[in-house]
């Protein structure tokens, strides 16, 4: 039995030495920015931090820490946000901290949250999983001072001061009706696959589609159906090739999402249905290229997420410095993109999307 | 789940005899190990020790203790998990958030959620008790049922704007210090509860006996279908209540509420000594384990590891602590290494090549783009 | 269903009389389940759907059978979907950076990296003793976390793919597309592998009754490490497909795959405490899982509804199945005497 003890005693030690060696690793993923944690012992500055009214707070640019949580990681369109946060912190002379859970969920990312706020970080920029589930979250971290700014995907307006908008739902819903308008030559049957049931940003786009559809000049374009793909590669695979069995005469899918519109362009391709089912939606230029070449994908739409990351940083780093307090009516200078104001319902609009066609598709690389 | 393969007669029962003693080495050696991971964290981290942090990171952990509790018992009784939990906590938080998005009162509509919660962990049980199909295949089935009806129930909405009374369950905090929250306390409560049904009354022996065989309970009097019947019952209850916290915490349902918990919260049950085969853990060692995976895991975020790292750290975790003990017992017994024969050398030879290959493949072929 | 080294001529009789039947419930429920699909929708009942169907759960069948001889020796494989996921990471990248590589190489290179990921389950398993489910679902996170390190974040996405690579699921050499042909062959060699080798005759005898495999001199740990290892390089294989089927390689490719996989066995018959199982289960219960997905896309269920439906149609499944095989013993047990 003495020998059962000394073994536990290994597993412990082990586990110990596990444990180290995972406290070494700590910063070696990804960031190439910055490696030092935002508070070792020796900085006694942080231990006195501005939690009572830091947004009236000057700080030196050095000292600023911003985290920018994405929905999850390992995703290129968030790693592109990254590459546009981590550009403006270059400029800026601030550190940005590129931190996200593993899956896209919410649990998760609220223990990711809470660790975040727990280190005091100057200013979070994040894309929510849920928009009511965060909330409470981010009204703990408005609470200690920490200006909460979401982009992407939003957290309700009283868990958050501002929410950067890639364009307006409206204006997505309408630039992709356009296209399949022009897709279908103004008449025929389209559908819509979507990412989860539950995704915030795709529902609301859906609704303005359905709205849109009831205008005089898209009467011709016959909604048959909306299915989810989940953002699972496979699952909207399967969904669009279940669409085109469903709906022989189907025309033009739309797919509000950059995995379901590169499935879905994939489907019609291996169905060799290029020409005759025509695919449009939200996607990435990298992702879509061939598809574009091929015809089973000829135009489609997005904003720049590096933009998107990219006004983020500049949006808080104005919150940190006090130069805006989040409120409507606020205008700042965000670098290479110009000047932005703060809209009146507490949002900020990054601009149009843009239209990717085989003509200007070769200039875009993200 | 199948009784471990490797396991005689005759080992288990020599286990059973020195139960107490191992099941205290178990406990000790989790309590050693918080500690480290505590001092880890506080050498690491200026953050670790504040309060509120603390407050707020344990917070994040409760729903996930609660459903330990009748996880606990269920692999000490069965031998087997209830894959359903995170499933039943999907949908009884969805059919609140369903009944009081149409207006009913918001109390009414927990009670109708718990009732839920009853009735999907009947099912279970009645199938496994009754129908005497696996419970492993029953809850496999109800995981995809339950979760579905929570998407049924809500859909694509999110019900919100829960009153302050009930967000409290997993918001509040007990007294002015906002330190304390009240749903930290409600675990305690119900852990106790749990612990000392197990740990006292007959109730509590009847797990350990069905654990240990089966057959041998019925025969001496056990009422076995019962026991199961409630066991099924009290996961989906507590996993009703532990929808409810987690719905209260975030202000809001979504049907795809606590996705993936089951996993996590075997993986924390099993961690705590509750053994796999059956018949042996305790409560304590439940609940040490839950509070080592949330400071692990808390203070992992503080030293910003990415949570895939952490996914690691915790796998790793899981299957050294089972591994070392069994390898050194291995080891004690056969005196040394002298009895291994060629040919297991050699396997044990090609194996490290094996593994050798791969990282260094892994290396390279990363290294490549 | 004892398949042992013990059994007698006529209780083999018996047996492989029963072995027949034990698939009728859930050959019964699938024909049920077509018969209903197809009056209500005629797109149901075609040859292209019915391609699309068997395309679907290809590598279900495949990883599927994995599982069932993990099952049949009493353990369980949770790791598959982090395996799979592992292994079409790795191979993917491997592709993009030697466009030229032969597929099948690549096919070879990911049943070899497979092979290493089972051996770890099985070293840790068979040698250390852990149980297979807190192994295994120590490897899930594990393998799951090597995905992202290894990616860093990067995918591999469609266009980066050499056409030759994505033509090793999707080509059409022989009419039928090659995945489909994949599965099948796997199928083939996995009964046959189970019926006639010593191994795999013995893998049936060490889930029936771990002590008697021992007396009757089988090398358990041996049997069970072996299993692992297979069912490592049947992931790798699957990884390799599934990457070149969906033309991509993402950190949560195969992600939860595993409740699926351990779903297909299951509702073929397999039991899960150990000791039994048949391929043909195993691929009817895929089939039956696969033609369900179908059928709610086509029926135009609500998206909203389609995990529930599937859900309870799992269940009924399950349930419908073990009172005809009861009625089976029974009737058979009467017969008897």
């Amino acid at each position: 039995m003495l020998k059962d003890t000394k073994f536990h005693l290994i597993a412990l030690l082990a586990v110990l030495v596990l444990l180290l060696a995972g406290c070494q690793a700590a910063a070696t993923p990804t960031e190439e920015a910055a490696t030092e944690p935002p508070a070792a012992e020796t900085e006694d500055v942080t231990e006195a931090p501005m939690t009572e009214e830091p947004v009236a707070t000057e700080e030196a640019a050095g000292d600023i820490v911003i985290a920018l949580v994405p929905k999850n990681l390992g995703n290129p369109y968030f790693d592109t946000a990254n590459n546009g946060a981590q550009e403006a912190a270059a400029e800026l002379g601030i550190e940005v901290q590129y931190q996200g859970s593993s899956t896209a969920d919410a649990t998760e990312q609220i223990q990711l949250l809470n660790s975040l706020i727990a280190q005091e970080v100057d200013g979070l920029a994040i894309s929510a999983n849920d928009a009511d589930a965060l909330v409470p979250t981010g009204q703990d971290a408005m609470a200690q001072g920490i200006p909460v700014v979401t982009w992407d995907s939003a957290i309700a307006p009283e868990g958050r001061d501002v929410h950067i908008n890639q364009a307006t739902a409206e204006g997505i819903a309408r630039v992709q009706i356009e296209m399949a308008h022009r897709l279908a030559d103004g008449e025929g049957q389209i559908a819509i696959l979507s990412a989860t049931s539950t995704a915030p940003n795709q529902n609301e786009w859906i609704g303005f589609m359905e709205e849109i559809l009831q205008e005089p000049d898209y009467q011709g374009l016959e909604l048959v159906d909306t299915v989810y793909g989940d953002d699972e590669d496979e699952k909207s695979y399967n969904e669009a090739l279940g669409l085109m069995t469903t709906y022989p005469d189907l025309e033009v899918i739309i797919a509000p999402t950059t995995v379901g519109i590169a499935a879905s362009a994939r489907a019609v391709q291996d169905q060799g249905r290029i020409g005759e089912v025509l695919v449009t939606g939200l996607g990435t230029p990298n992702q879509m290229r061939e598809y574009v070449k091929s015809g089973a994908a000829p135009e489609f739409a997005l904003w720049n997420p590096g933009d998107l990351g990219y006004l983020a940083v500049y949006t808080i780093y104005h919150m940190v410095q006090g130069d805006i307090t989040g409120a409507p009516g606020d205008e700042f200078d965000a670098g290479k993109l110009g000047n932005y104001t703060i809209l009146d319902d507490g949002t900020i609009l990054l601009g149009a999307p843009t239209v990717f066609d085989a003509d200007n598709i070769d200039d875009f690389d993200f | 789940m199948a009784a471990t393969h490797s396991e005689t007669r005759s080992a288990r029962h020599s286990r059973r005899v020195s139960l107490r003693n191992i099941l205290v080495r178990w406990e000790l050696l989790l309590v050693v190990l918080i500690t480290v991971v505590t001092l880890i964290n506080i050498q690491q981290s200026p953050f670790f020790l504040k309060p509120v942090n603390l407050s707020r990171a344990a917070r994040d952990f409760m729903e996930l203790g609660i459903m330990m509790l009748p996880m606990t018992y269920i692999i000490i009784a069965l031998a087997t998990v209830d894959l359903s939990v995170a499933s039943i906590m999907g949908m009884c938080a969805s059919f609140m958030g369903l009944l009081f998005m149409n207006g009913v009162d918001i109390w009414i509509a927990v009670a109708a959620a718990l009732a839920l919660g009853v009735a999907a962990g009947a099912m279970n049980g009645f199938l496994v008790a009754h129908v005497k199909l696996p419970a492993l295949v029953v809850t496999l089935a109800t995981y995809a049922f339950y979760r579905g009806m929570a998407y049924a129930m809500l859909g694509d909405e999110a019900a919100r704007g829960y009153p302050e009374s009930f967000t409290y369950l997993g918001q509040g905090f007990i007294g002015d210090g906002r330190i304390i929250p009240f749903s930290l306390i409600l675990f305690l409560a119900l852990a106790l509860i749990f612990g000392v049904v197990l740990h006292t009354t007959t109730f509590g022996r009847y797990l350990y006996a069905i654990g240990n065989n089966e057959q041998a309970a019925r025969y001496s009097g056990v009422p076995v279908d019962r026991v199961k019947m409630i066991l099924f019952v009290l996961s989906g209850f507590m996993s009703a209540l532990a929808g409810l916290v987690l719905a209260a915490r975030f202000g809001s349902t979504r049907p795809d509420i606590g996705l993936g918990l089951e996993l996590t919260v075997i993986t924390a049950t099993v961690l705590g000594g509750i053994s796999i085969s059956g018949g042996t853990g305790t409560m304590i060692g439940a609940i040490l384990s839950l509070l080592l995976i949330g400071l692990v895991r808390f203070g992992m975020g503080l030293m910003n590891l990415q949570g895939q790292v952490q996914d690691i750290v915790i796998g790793l975790l899981l299957i050294i602590s089972v591994l070392l003990p069994s390898i050194g017992r291995m080891l004690s017994r056969r005196g040394a290494l002298s009895n291994l024969n060629v040919s297991q050398v050699l396997q044990v030879t090609l194996f490290v090549i094996a593994m050798a290959l791969f990282v260094a493949f892994f290396l390279w072929s990363r290294s490549l783009l | 269903m004892v398949i042992g080294k013990e059994r007698t001529a006529t209780s083999l009789g018996l047996m492989s009389i029963l072995v027949r039947f034990r698939e009728v419930g859930i050959l019964f429920f699938t024909v049920l389940l077509i018969i209903v699909v197809s009056i209500l929708s005629p797109v149901f009942l075609t040859a292209h759907n019915f391609r699309d169907i068997l395309l679907n759960i290809s590598i279900l069948v495949i990883v599927g059978l994995a599982q069932m001889m993990v099952i049949i020796t009493r353990g369980i494989d949770l790791s598959v979907g982090s395996m799979i996921g592992l292994v079409a990471m790795m191979v993917a990248f491997t592709v993009v950076a030697f466009p030229g590589m032969n597929p099948l190489f690549a096919l070879l290179l990911g049943i070899a990296l497979g092979a290493a990921l089972g051996s770890l389950n099985g070293a840790i398993i068979a040698w250390g003793k852990v149980p297979p489910i807190i192994a295994t679902l120590g490897t899930l996170s594990i393998y799951r976390g090597l995905v992202f390190l290894y990616s860093r974040g990067d995918w591999i996405n469609s266009f980066e793919m050499p056409m030759g690579f994505r033509q090793l699921s999707k080509g059409t050499p022989l009419v039928i597309p090659n995945l489909i042909l994949f599965a099948a062959a796997v199928a083939i060699l996995v009964f046959l592998f189970l019926r006639y080798t010593q191994t795999g005759r013995d893998i049936y005898a060490v889930g029936s009754n771990p002590q008697a495999a021992t007396v009757a001199g089988i090398r358990v740990d041996q049997v069970i490490f072996i299993v692992y290892v297979i069912s490592g390089i049947l992931c790798g294989m699957a990884g390799v497909l599934w990457a070149s089927r969906f033309e991509s390689a993402q950190t949560n490719t195969a992600l939860g795959f595993e409740l699926q996989t351990v779903a297909g066995p299951v509702v073929g018959g397999v039991n899960i405490f150990g000791g039994s199982g048949t391929v043909i289960g195993v691929v009817l219960g895929s089939f039956l899982l696969g033609t369900i997905n179908n059928a709610l896309t086509i029926v135009k269920i609500s998206p909203f509804w389609q995990l529930a439906v599937q859900g309870l149609l799992i269940l009924l499944a399950v349930i419908v199945d073990s009172a005809i095989l009861r009625r089976l013993q029974t009737a058979t047990k009467q017969g008897n005497r």
